[in-house]
């Protein structure tokens, strides 16, 4: 079994992953960090969206021993304490979340569309959140959401 | 999913041994076909060569009168390459126009052409373009690359290390998506260059191929209005839930016009 | 809306932000699959490829000896336990006094399968991938059989079940045909329609997932689960299916990642994984992938009707008869008879006087999973009927679609109104909501802006839907007259803690719709207490008394009402005591804003203090039981009638086919409104499902050979961000005027409304008669064809 090491949420770890291992199940199985969650098998629903070196990507079509020496940060590493990132405030204070399902891997997809981008318009963040199925919401509040958390993080 | 022995070789050369050591090896670069397969149970791998760690086969170059894209340069990249969208912003746009974010992020090139989903946007630019697939040991053009279906012209142990695009006068993709997977539906990729204008459609029929008839009347006449007239034949196009063989031969043409016009 | 996170009010109509949202956007809920237990092993299911076979033999030796492998449990051994057939909780009796056909349904086939994807063996293992892989080597032979997918033609199709010949469930009606068809001769005018409503897979972001545990020191059951009714799961599961004493089984469930109703049913996943943790004596746990989900889960609507409209000559409508065939799928799923007849019949008057109604639905099955109820449930197919039918009548007469509805509405001052269709409104003011509608997306303007689109290339059309549903279906009395096996009434038990605090525990259950926010917001009003105290407890059978869930955007007018109840009932208890502490008579306390004042004076105790001698009564009043904790059964007088108008407006691209929604205002008439942030985000939500139906989502069943085709979203076309546009939302109000809160309900209004409004803006745009749904590009764009 290869043995991998990586820093997570900003926390080094590191031990034996069997190479079939998908990033995700790593994440929610082997780190017990299960904010991260699985909606689909065919990688379009991005419910299990994380950053890997500071890109988003979906944590179910890559392998655990692919982020060897990489940094990857969970929704569970967003926050400071108790204190919300602005993207997730901006989710709280906009309505953009029901059931909560497909929270982590959009907010997390989210915060990497808009980096950079404060004035983002409607149309990019539709299109851009095209890897993101919530079946809840309509979207509606997702996309204000994501239009005030771009202008409180200021680009 | 079954295990398999990880690979990540450092050079093309010792890639190529790996997949030469193993009886039922597969190589790896952006996954986003290669692991959605595995995760069904289509493939099981013994040994799985991962192509992320050898350098000089990702990244963007500009030869002469032409752009020459590594084989692991990510759709991203290309999408969002300043080289690229100046001198052949068709195939900027048409990266721009794959999958979603994520799968830009991680897929790559090389695994979209060595791939060859029939329904994939490469292809056509491939095609179109007159580009070159190079690999660890010869240079193939686009034309003989893509065989059919999910066949290509590579070998078992052969690696695409980079694709050579032709700078053209001219070029422009226009895609009908697929509602639901997003891949193309219908992609016509128009080039037109001094030795004339090339037309290649993707997502219609079995592999990408050439509309002839469309390239002949744009010879005479490089403009939309061209094309009037002239029609792809249905019969050999694809049929499916989402599109009959008659709307995908009247999507070809609409898409080649919106191409011819969106070249300007 | 609040500016900042800190909350300073949160009582009744505050936007106030969600109690629940800290821990789902910090990845801190926990949905089932994220619960392990200790011991626990996982489960595989082997599901049928064929739609419809003979089960020869299932042989399990290779698989056995696999590694990991810890229990191969197959329908023989369900058999040998008398596991008990999945129930469905409806009876619907026929038009020939008969109860409808509900054969027999396995948890684990163990004759037949039915449907590709139907269960014949589970795996257990100790990994997750070790049942995978040993669910591989389980060897079945079958003997395929001719399969039956195709609604239309099921009733002529291969028999399915020996109980059901010619595979009719039951063949029902409701109202008198020979009426109806004396009008409809009678009528200058007549529209007929043929309508199909497409089948949709449900598709919560969160797959189903079971846990199954068995405590042999206790003889107790846990099932962890993804239900949206976890008090009608242990029913089922414990005096039909597996024969457990409802005292023995406690059913969980945690956070839900939504439901849209394809959550509200017993299924056979986990049945077995309880069965199965009692046999080898170790938690079992089960997740669905997508794909299972696709193959498994309860699909949505999938009707063929038959619809004609008669019209006197001043546009008055005169009779409506509908006759349907309904597909129930392979087998009857727990609430699925009710569906295509007493969710959908009754709602065939709409918002209209149509004096005589008949409707004659063909309940059938095939060889596909079953259809059950799906966010609406009945009542967007009742909707798209007549506002499909009511839009084709005014085309065929050249008369303003509008102007035909409003001529047609029930007015003001004809409630409550006695429907044809066995239902009586209460209340409703349907003109407000087309004119306030109308108003939003400037009706008078759109002939211009339909000449500006053409002049671009694009063809625009303009659809109206004038929606009315039924919500929180009751009273128990009636339904049980009407076949329902089950109650449906609510329970909510309010406590005080010593200290001031309240937990409100409630069986309506939340899966994305804020109870816990908005049932702490009712609480906090009633009680005079900040919002910040209440806590509201649900999913847990175990700690809320009894419950019958959520479904039927019940949750608020029957669980509302009885968190409402409750409530009083502690504020009657706590004038006594505030009586005894105020030395005064109880006829004298009045209670307000959290204070029991003595009438007339300013001798007052707050709440605080009244609770706190209940819980310490050293000086309290004789007779009175100490404690403040009440508990109140709410069992509603009659169903609740959102109503309201949604107009579409689309342009759509000739050449293409390809439609784009412009506009969308939406006015919803919900009665009174606890949470407005919570209401207009249940109106977006519905619409989108509303949108996906019309113009996206469609199920596919291969006709030869019964595979699903539409079995992952490669295929099935999931509706997303940039399929849809941003929604004008905003209401109108007539209070309830049966619950004491005056609400109605406001889940599933969106999902009811959208089909029709957008597929009329399609035909309007089209010139078609009909575009079916979904309408895709090659849909419209023949449509475009033929019509041009
Ligand atoms: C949700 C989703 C949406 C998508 N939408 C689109 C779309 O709209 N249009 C589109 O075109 N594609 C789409 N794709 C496919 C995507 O573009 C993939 O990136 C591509 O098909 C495969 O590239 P990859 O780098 O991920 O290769 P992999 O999946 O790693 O490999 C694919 C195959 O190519 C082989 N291979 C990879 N690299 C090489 C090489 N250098 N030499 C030889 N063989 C090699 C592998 O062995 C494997 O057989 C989508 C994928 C997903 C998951
Ligand atoms: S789980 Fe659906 S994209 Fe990863
Ligand atoms: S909030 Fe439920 S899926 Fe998005």
């Amino acid at each position: 079994m290869p043995s991998i090491s990586l820093t997570l949420n900003g926390r080094s770890v590191s031990g034996e992953v069997e190479t079939k291992t998908l990033l995700v199940d790593y994440i929610r199985e082997n780190q017990k960090l299960t904010g991260t969650h699985v909606g689909c098998d065919t990688s379009q629903c991005g419910s299990c969206v994380v950053h890997v070196d500071g890109k988003s990507v979906k944590s179910c079509t890559m392998l655990a021993v692919q982020v060897d020496g990489s940094e990857v940060t969970t929704i569970e590493g967003l926050a400071t304490g108790e204190e919300l990132h602005p993207m997730q405030e901006a989710f709280r204070q906009n309505h953009g979340l029901q059931c909560g399902f497909c929270t982590p891997g959009m907010v997390m997809s989210a915060v990497d569309l808009v980096a950079g981008n404060p004035d983002i318009s409607e149309t990019e963040i539709r299109e851009g959140l095209e890897g993101n199925i919530c079946r809840c919401t309509g979207y509606h509040n997702i996309v204000k959401s994501v239009q005030a958390g771009a202008k409180a993080m200021g680009g | 999913m079954q295990n398999f022995d990880y690979h990540k070789p450092n050079s093309v050369d010792e890639a190529v041994a790996n997949m030469q050591a193993s009886d039922d090896g597969k190589f790896l670069a952006g996954g986003m076909t290669m692991l959605p397969t595995m995760k069904q149970g289509l493939a099981a791998p013994e040994d799985l060569i991962d192509l992320h760690g050898i350098d000089g086969i990702a990244g963007v170059a500009e030869g002469a009168d032409a752009i020459e894209i590594g084989a692991m340069t990510s759709h991203s990249v290309v999408a969002s390459s300043a080289l690229i969208q100046s001198d052949l912003p068709a195939l900027a746009a048409l990266a721009e126009s794959i999958g979603d974010r994520q799968v830009r992020a991680r897929g790559t090139l090389g695994g979209s052409i060595s791939n060859n989903d029939p329904a994939a946007d490469y292809p056509a630019a491939l095609v179109a373009l007159g580009a070159t697939v190079k690999t660890n040991t010869r240079e193939i053009p686009a034309e003989d690359f893509f065989v059919e279906m999910f066949e290509t012209a590579l070998a078992e142990d052969e690696i695409v290390t980079s694709v050579s695009f032709p700078l053209v006068e001219k070029a422009a993709y226009a895609k009908f998506p697929n509602p639901a997977s997003r891949y193309a539906m219908v992609g016509v990729f128009v080039a037109k260059n001094a030795d004339g204008v090339r037309v290649a459609v993707t997502g219609a029929g079995p592999s990408v191929f050439r509309a002839s008839a469309m390239e002949s009347a744009l010879d005479g006449d490089f403009s939309s209005s061209a094309l009037d007239g002239v029609a792809v034949s249905a019969d050999d196009l694809n049929s499916d839930i989402h599109a009959s063989p008659e709307y995908r031969a009247h999507l070809v043409g609409v898409m080649a016009k919106r191409a011819v016009d969106a070249c300007g | 809306m609040p500016d900042t996170g800190t909350i300073t009010s949160g009582g009744i109509g505050d936007a106030v932000q969600r109690k629940e949202d800290f821990r789902f956007l910090t990845g801190r809920g926990t949905y089932t699959d994220d619960i392990n237990r200790m011991g626990q092993t996982y489960a595989v299911f082997v599901r049928s490829p064929h739609a419809h076979a003979k089960i020869r033999s299932v042989d399990t030796s290779a698989a056995s000896q696999a590694s990991g492998v810890v229990s191969i449990l197959t329908g023989a051994d369900m058999v040998a336990d008398e596991v008990g057939s999945l129930i469905c909780g409806w009876n619907v009796v026929d038009r020939h006094g008969e109860g409808h056909k509900a054969p027999p349904h396995p948890p684990l086939a163990h004759d037949t399968v039915k449907h590709v994807g139907d269960q014949v063996a589970v795996v257990i293992a100790e990994t997750l991938s070790e049942a995978q892989a040993a669910a591989e080597l389980v060897e079945v032979d079958y003997e395929v059989l001719a399969a039956n997918v195709d609604t239309g033609s099921a009733l002529s199709g291969p028999e399915i079940h020996p109980e059901a010949p010619s595979n009719l469930c039951y063949d029902w009606i409701l109202g008198e045909e020979a009426d109806v068809d004396k009008a409809l001769a009678n009528s200058a005018h007549v529209t007929e329609l043929d309508i199909i409503n497409n089948r949709l897979v449900p598709n919560p972001m969160e797959p189903r997932a079971a846990i199954g545990e068995y405590d042999m020191a206790t003889g107790e059951y846990t099932c962890f689960s993804t239900s949206q009714n976890p008090h009608v799961l242990r029913l089922i599961l414990c005096a039909f299916v597996l024969g457990i004493p409802e005292t023995k089984l406690k059913v969980i469930a945690p956070d839900v990642g939504g439901g849209f109703g394809s959550k509200i049913f017993c299924y056979a996943e986990e049945t077995t994984c309880v069965w199965a943790s009692k046999k080898i004596g170790r938690p079992v746990k089960w997740t669905s992938t997508r794909s299972e989900a696709f193959l498994t889960d309860a699909h949505g609507r999938d009707h063929v009707s038959h619809v004609k409209l008669g019209l006197d000559a001043n546009g008055k409508f005169t009779a409506l008869k509908v006759e349907t065939i309904a597909n129930m799928g392979a087998y009857l799923s727990t609430f699925a008879s009710s569906v295509p007849t007493y969710l959908y019949a009754t709602l065939l008057a709409g918002q209209y006087t149509t004096p005589v109604i008949f409707c004659n639905t063909k309940a059938v099955f095939t060889n596909t999973v079953a259809v059950d109820a799906y966010r609406g449930a009945g009542r967007p197919e009742a909707t798209f009927v007549v506002e499909r039918i009511v839009e084709t009548a005014a085309r065929e007469l050249g008369v303003d679609p509008a102007e035909l509805r409003r001529k047609n509405f029930i007015q003001p001052d004809q409630f409550p109104y006695d429907t044809p269709v066995a239902l009586t409104y209460d209340t409703g003011n349907y003109e407000a909501s087309l004119d306030k509608a109308m108003g939003m997306i400037d009706y008078a303007g759109f002939p211009a802006r339909r000449a500006k689109s053409e002049a671009n290339g694009k063809k625009r059309g303009l659809g109206i839907s004038a929606y009315i549903e039924a919500c929180g279906i009751a009273p128990s009395a009636v339904v049980g007259s009407l076949g329902a096996g089950v109650g449906l009434w609510e329970s909510a038990q309010v406590r005080f803690n010593a200290t001031g605090s309240v937990s409100v525990f409630t069986g309506s259950h939340s899966h994305g719709q804020g109870h816990e926010t908005a049932f702490a917001q009712l609480a906090a009003t009633k009680l005079g207490i900040p919002f910040e105290n209440v806590e509201v407890v649900h999913g847990d059978t175990s700690k809320v008394p009894m419950g019958m869930g959520t479904y039927g955007s019940r949750s608020l007018a029957v669980g509302g009402s009885a968190i409402d109840r409750a409530c009083d009932k502690i504020i009657e208890k706590g004038k006594k005591v505030a009586a005894h502490l105020l030395e005064a008579a109880v006829e004298d306390i009045e209670f307000a804003d959290g204070n029991f004042t003595v009438a007339g004076t300013d001798k007052s105790k707050a709440m605080e203090e009244i609770v706190f001698a209940a819980y310490v009564p050293h000086d309290y009043p004789e007779g009175v039981e100490p404690g403040m904790d009440e508990t109140a059964f709410y069992d509603p007088g009659n169903f609740t009638y959102p109503a309201g108008t949604h107009i579409a407006e689309v342009e759509i691209d000739e050449a293409t086919g390809v439609t784009e929604i412009v506009d969308w205002v939406a006015v919803d008439d919900f009665g009174n409104v606890i949470n407005p942030m919570i209401v207009e985000g249940q109106v977006h939500g519905g619409i989108a499902q509303g949108v996906g139906q019309a113009l996206l989502e469609g199920t596919v069943y291969d006709k030869d050979s019964g595979q699903l085709v539409t079995g992952s979203y490669m295929d099935y076309c999931m509706p997303r961000a940039d399929d849809l546009p941003s929604f004008r939302v905003d209401m109108t109000t007539t209070a309830c005027t049966h619950n004491p809160l005056g609400v109605k309900g406001c889940g599933e209004a969106g999902a009811i409304a959208a089909p029709a409004a957008l597929i009329n803006a399609i035909t309007d745009a089209t010139g078609a008669v009909t575009v079916e749904m979904p309408a895709t590009p090659e849909r419209v764009w023949r449509a475009l064809q033929e019509n041009n």
